[in-house]
Formats: structure tokens, C-alpha cells, sequence
């Protein structure tokens, strides 16, 4: 099969989650009162990093997502 | 509430929004790169080497139907029409994609057919293939089309950039990822693009709800907008058309929910393209299932934001004012600073173009095998057709390029869609159904049903553009168009098959419900007897669900 599109999410969405985080800090009194007063890159940001743990955490934990045959045959009794 | 001119679409992005907008083009022609070096055959090429999860297949399902004409069509429908809107998703498309993956898709992906014109003529003959892979080339290229002219009108609008530019710099992403890659190509982008364009649209949701006082006050100011309390109902009063949608029950459940939605998601290539390139008849069936799941949940981001809209915008829809197609990117406009901004654009540039590679990754199989290989020249090696899948994409997307004006005479993008689909799809679902359950369906009877369906929807749809026949509103003149094409595809196939000679049953198998291919091997992998991958329990899920989802607002 091809590269795991898992890495690829979870590697785009890690570097738009930092470049999110770091903005929504830096964001001055005018950005945050567009946005109803709430420091909207920043949560998104967050959002995002967390996101892309999920997909990389997933794809460490079961590397392939084809089980293996040879040990699914306990897990099926 | 605030009046807008037009000008005021101009988002206002800068550099920071163009990294991001960059960023992402960049692994998306990467991906395309990648997905080169994997393909040796021609079903790497067009059926992403059938090894894909149904994780993948699924999002990609949906994803290929959340192009940014569904996504802006939606979100205008929800303002113009209120919470009916829903209908399209909890009766319209979950029942039939649940259906498609209990049902069919067994069918489809067992016979080992590249396409759907290629079941047709298994089924069949190669006179219905024909007919009806030359409709679905059109209509994608059409489609494709109408993809581009929208995805330029809209960056016109937002970025200032000049049509052409638009036009030209995404067909070329499209046309290098889909040439290079082929299928798996378009199938990792949608997986990517979904993920994009909720992250994109989430925070417009979240911030508007803020301002417009959480759904207990968006509720409140959409009754006393001009939709008044009719936008807040999904069913009440359709026993007549006198409702926002200007449609009965009868319309809603059997013209949308039955005819165009059945006939859409369960024969449109497009769509049914991912399942088949699923890793095995389960993953395949659960591959629609998957994509239902996350459908219950777009009208969040769809009309919800049409809703917000509404209430925020006064001239919204107006004589003078912005368009219903313009209320997410209005709502872009007024909520996110810069960098939310940017993947908000992202997503929506990004959805535009999956739906485009959608059509053209189906366009070139269709092309590639149903006319070419099937029609005019099926005697080359495989590579032979490898390469013409690849100048397929690039004679599609030329073609796309140039049809993106037929869109430009209509008001409501939707509006149009649901006429090409009502005009190509809600026939083939008669056809389909009757030919899967009736084994005396003759091969005549399939390809004079198809023609038939399909001119009875030109005849009942034509008179009413033309203003002699009045059906009220577009949505309800194409509900009825599906509705007509499909009673006389049913009608003239047994008329047919009642005077022209069946198949014999041995070329049925595998085709007809109840003649099962004894040669076929049983392809489950360990862990598709868990009850998370049986397509029975997690179709009845999305049933139930969507039938909940409906009781606070009925």
C-alpha cells in the first residue's frame, strides 16, 4: 500500500496547530474583538495540535492498519 | 443588523493566510508525487490498488460530495429555506448511503467492475454501458465545470484575484495531482480536505453562536426574521406546499429522500468510485456507512451558518445585497482575524477542488474503460490504458475549463446540480433496482428504461424552465422531474422485458440478488466479525440517529 496518510495529517495539522498557537498569542485587542472576544487562533490552534497527537499516537500505536492474520486468531475466538 | 454592499466580500488576508493557503498546496501536490511512485497497474491508477481501509474510503465518500458547491449551496439553502434544509441529509442522504452499503454495494464490489457503466453492461449489454458512460462523461465534465466557475467567482470575490487566474491555477493543482496519482491521489486529498474545511468552518459556527446569543437566541431572532417560525420546523405543515420549502410530504419523502437521493448516492460513479476501492467487500460496504456518520453532522456547519447569516445580514439574498451563496464567507469576513482566516479560505479552495477531482477521477475510468477500452479499442496492454487515464484527466480538465460558463446563467448553483442529477441518476436508480431484484430483466429493458427515464425528466423539466409548466419552486420542479424519470424507467422496463428475450442465469451471477457467485472466495480479514465493522449495526446507527436528530425540530 502507499505512505500512511495518517503522518501526513498529523505532521500538516501539527505545523498549522504551532503556526496557530503562536499567532493567537501574539493576537492584539483587535483580533480578539473580531472575534467576539474570544483568542479564536488559539483555540483552533490547540485544536489542532490536539488533532494531529491523535493521528500520530494512532499510527505508532498500530502501525499498519491491515491486522496482522497471524495474531487476530485469538483475538477472534 | 448590518447591511452589506457588495464589496464588502473582500476578505481582508495577508501574508500569514497565504502560508497557510500555500502550505497546504504543497503536500497536496506532494501527496500527488508520493501516490506516483505506487502505481504499476492500471487498478493502482484507477481503483487506488484496492487496499484502502474503510476509514479512508468513508471520509473520502463524503468528502467527495462536501465540494464547496455543496458546502456554500447548503448554507444558502438554510438561510433561504430554514431548517428543511436538513431534509437533504437525515431523509435525503443518510437512508440511501446506508442502503448503498447493506445493499449494492456487495454487488459492485464482488463483480470486480472498475465502474458503474461497467456493471450496466455485466447486467446488461454494452449498448446501456455506452449510453450511460457517455451521460456520466458529460455530466462530470459539466459538473467539473461548474466546480471551476464558482471556485473563480468566489475568489474573485473574496481574494480579488481575476478569473482567469483562479481557473488556471486550480485545474493545474487538480490536473498534477490526479495525473500523477490517479485515484489514490484524490482519495488522500479528500481525506485531508475534510479534516481542512471543518477545521475551517467550526470557529465561523462557534463565534456566530456568540454573537447572535447561542441557539436559544439564533432561534428567537429567526423568528422574527422574515422566515419567521417556518425556518425552526423540518415537517410541520407539508401536508400542503404552504412551507419555506414549497414542498409536501410527499415530495420531500419520495421525490428528495426516495428518487434524487437514492439515485444519486447509490449509482453516481463519482461517488461509488471510493467504495470500490476499498481492501475488501467489507470495508467496501462499511465505506458509505462510515461517511454517513459524519453527514448527520455537516448541517451544523452548513446551515446553521445560513441560519446566522440570515439573522446578521439584513439585505442577505436582496435585490442589491449579497448573494445566499455568499453567507459563510460573509460570515469569514465579519468573525476571523487572520490565520483562522486563512485555513477557513484554505478549506474552502481545497473543498472546491476535491470536488472537482472527484468528477475527473471519475470522468477518466468512465472514459478509460467504459468508452475506450469498451467501445473502441480493447485489445492493449496495460500500461496502454494508464497512460490514457492520464491524458483522459487532462482532456477533462481542459473540458472542464471550458463548459465553467454553462453555470453562469443560474442563480442557485444547487438548483442546477440537482437537474443534471434528476436528468442522469434518478432513472439508473430504477433501472438498478428492479435489474438487482428481478432476474427476468431483460438487457433491453435496461438500456430503454435509461433513455426513456432520462427524456421523461427533460420533458417534465424543460416546459418548466421554459415557464409553461409551473411547479413552483426549482427544488420542488426537480423533485418532481426525479419522481417522473423514475415511474417511467420502472414502467417501460417491464414493458420491455415482458417482449425481448432475459439473460441466461449463468451470466447473472453475482449480478441478481439470489444467484450467488459460487466461485467467489470469502475476502474478510481477522476483526470484520466485531460489531464496530458490521455494515447492519452501524447502518441502523445513522438510521436512528438521523430519525432522533429530527425530533427537536419537527
Amino acid at each position: 500500500m502507499l505512505f500512511d496518510i495518517r503522518r501526513i495529517l498529523g505532521g500538516l495539522f501539527a505545523v498549522y496547530g504551532v503556526i496557530l498557537v503562536v499567532v493567537g498569542l501574539l493576537d492584539g485587542a483587535e483580533e480578539i474583538a473580531k472575534a467576539e472576544g474570544v483568542r479564536i487562533n488559539l483555540w483552533t490552534g490547540i485544536g489542532m495540535l490536539v488533532l494531529a497527537a491523535i493521528f500520530l499516537v494512532w499510527e505508532r500505536l498500530r502501525p499498519k492498519d491491515v491486522p496482522d492474520p497471524s495474531d487476530d486468531a485469538s483475538g477472534d475466538a | 443588523m448590518l447591511a452589506l454592499a457588495p464589496q464588502d466580500l473582500r476578505l481582508d488576508v495577508n501574508a500569514l493566510d497565504y502560508l497557510i493557503l500555500a502550505l497546504y498546496f504543497a503536500v497536496v501536490v506532494g501527496i500527488g508525487f508520493a501516490a506516483r511512485r505506487a502505481i504499476r497497474s492500471s487498478s493502482d491508477f484507477f481503483l487506488a490498488g484496492r487496499a484502502l481501509p474503510a476509514w479512508i474510503t468513508g471520509l473520502a465518500f463524503v468528502s467527495a460530495n462536501l465540494g464547496a458547491i455543496e458546502i456554500l449551496g447548503m448554507a444558502a439553502n438554510g438561510a433561504q429555506y430554514g431548517l428543511m434544509t436538513v431534509h437533504y441529509y437525515w431523509i435525503g442522504a443518510i437512508p440511501a448511503m446506508v442502503f448503498l452499503g447493506i445493499v449494492m454495494m456487495p454487488f459492485y464490489y464482488r463483480s470486480k467492475v472498475h465502474s458503474v457503466p461497467e456493471f450496466l453492461r455485466r447486467r446488461f449489454n454494452p449498448a446501456t454501458q455506452l449510453f450511460n458512460a457517455i451521460a456520466f462523461a458529460v455530466a462530470q465534465v459539466l459538473i467539473a465545470g461548474i466546480n471551476l466557475y464558482a471556485l473563480a467567482l468566489v475568489m474573485e470575490a473574496l481574494l480579488g484575484w481575476p478569473l482567469w487566474l483562479s481557473v488556471i491555477v486550480s485545474a493545474a493543482i487538480v490536473l498534477a495531482y490526479i495525473t500523477l496519482g490517479g485515484l489514490s491521489s484524490a482519495i488522500y486529498n479528500e481525506v485531508m480536505q475534510f479534516f481542512v474545511i471543518i477545521a475551517g468552518l467550526v470557529p465561523v459556527v462557534v463565534l456566530g453562536l456568540i454573537r447572535v446569543g447561542g441557539f436559544e437566541g439564533l432561534g428567537q431572532k429567526v423568528r422574527e426574521s422574515v422566515l419567521g417560525d417556518g425556518a425552526l420546523h423540518t415537517w410541520s405543515n407539508t401536508a400542503t406546499t404552504d412551507n419555506p420549502l414549497g414542498a409536501n410530504w410527499i415530495g420531500i419523502v419520495f421525490g428528495l429522500g426516495f428518487v434524487l437521493s437514492f439515485g444519486y448516492w447509490t449509482t453516481n460513479f463519482a461517488e461509488v468510485q471510493r467504495g470500490l476501492s476499498a481492501r475488501n467487500t467489507n470495508a467496501a460496504r462499511l465505506t458509505p456507512i462510515v461517511a454517513a456518520y459524519p453527514k448527520l453532522l455537516i448541517p451544523v456547519v452548513t446551515v446553521i451558518p445560513g441560519l446566522i447569516a440570515l439573522v446578521l445580514f439584513s439585505n442577505l439574498g436582496k435585490d442589491g445585497g449579497p448573494e445566499y451563496n455568499y453567507a459563510i464567507p460573509l460570515l469569514m469576513n465579519e468573525f476571523l482575524p487572520n490565520g483562522v482566516l486563512g485555513v477557513a479560505v484554505t478549506g474552502l479552495l481545497a473543498s472546491f477542488m476535491a470536488g472537482m477531482a472527484a468528477n475527473i477521477s471519475g470522468f477518466n475510468t468512465v472514459f478509460t474503460y467504459d468508452i475506450w477500452k469498451g467501445h473502441v479499442n480493447g485489445e492493449k496492454s496495460d500500461e496502454f490504458y494508464v497512460r490514457l487515464g492520464r491524458i483522459a484527466t487532462i482532456g477533462g480538465v481542459v473540458a472542464g475549463i471550458g463548459t465553467a460558463f454553462i453555470a453562469a446563467g443560474f442563480s442557485n448553483i444547487m438548483n442546477y446540480l440537482q437537474a443534471l442529477f434528476a436528468f442522469f441518476n434518478a432513472p439508473l436508480f430504477a433501472t438498478f433496482i428492479i435489474g438487482l431484484f428481478w432476474k427476468r430483466m431483460t438487457p433491453w429493458a435496461g438500456f430503454w428504461g435509461i433513455i426513456a427515464g432520462t427524456l421523461a425528466a427533460f420533458a417534465v423539466y424543460i416546459p418548466y424552465r421554459a415557464g409553461i409548466l409551473d411547479l413552483g419552486t426549482d427544488l420542488n420542479a426537480s423533485f418532481v422531474a426525479a419522481g417522473a424519470a423514475f415511474l417511467v424507467d420502472a414502467v417501460i422496463s417491464v414493458v420491455i422485458t415482458l417482449v425481448t428475450t432475459p439473460k441466461p442465469e449463468e451470466e447473472l451471477r453475482g449480478l441478481v440478488y439470489g444467484l450467488t457467485d459460487v466461485d467467489l472466495k470469502d475476502d474478510s480479514i481477522a476483526g470484520d466479525k466485531a460489531w464496530y465493522r458490521s455494515p447492519v449495526i452501524l447502518g441502523s446507527g445513522a438510521l436512528v440517529l438521523a430519525a432522533a436528530f429530527y425530533l427537536p425540530f419537527l
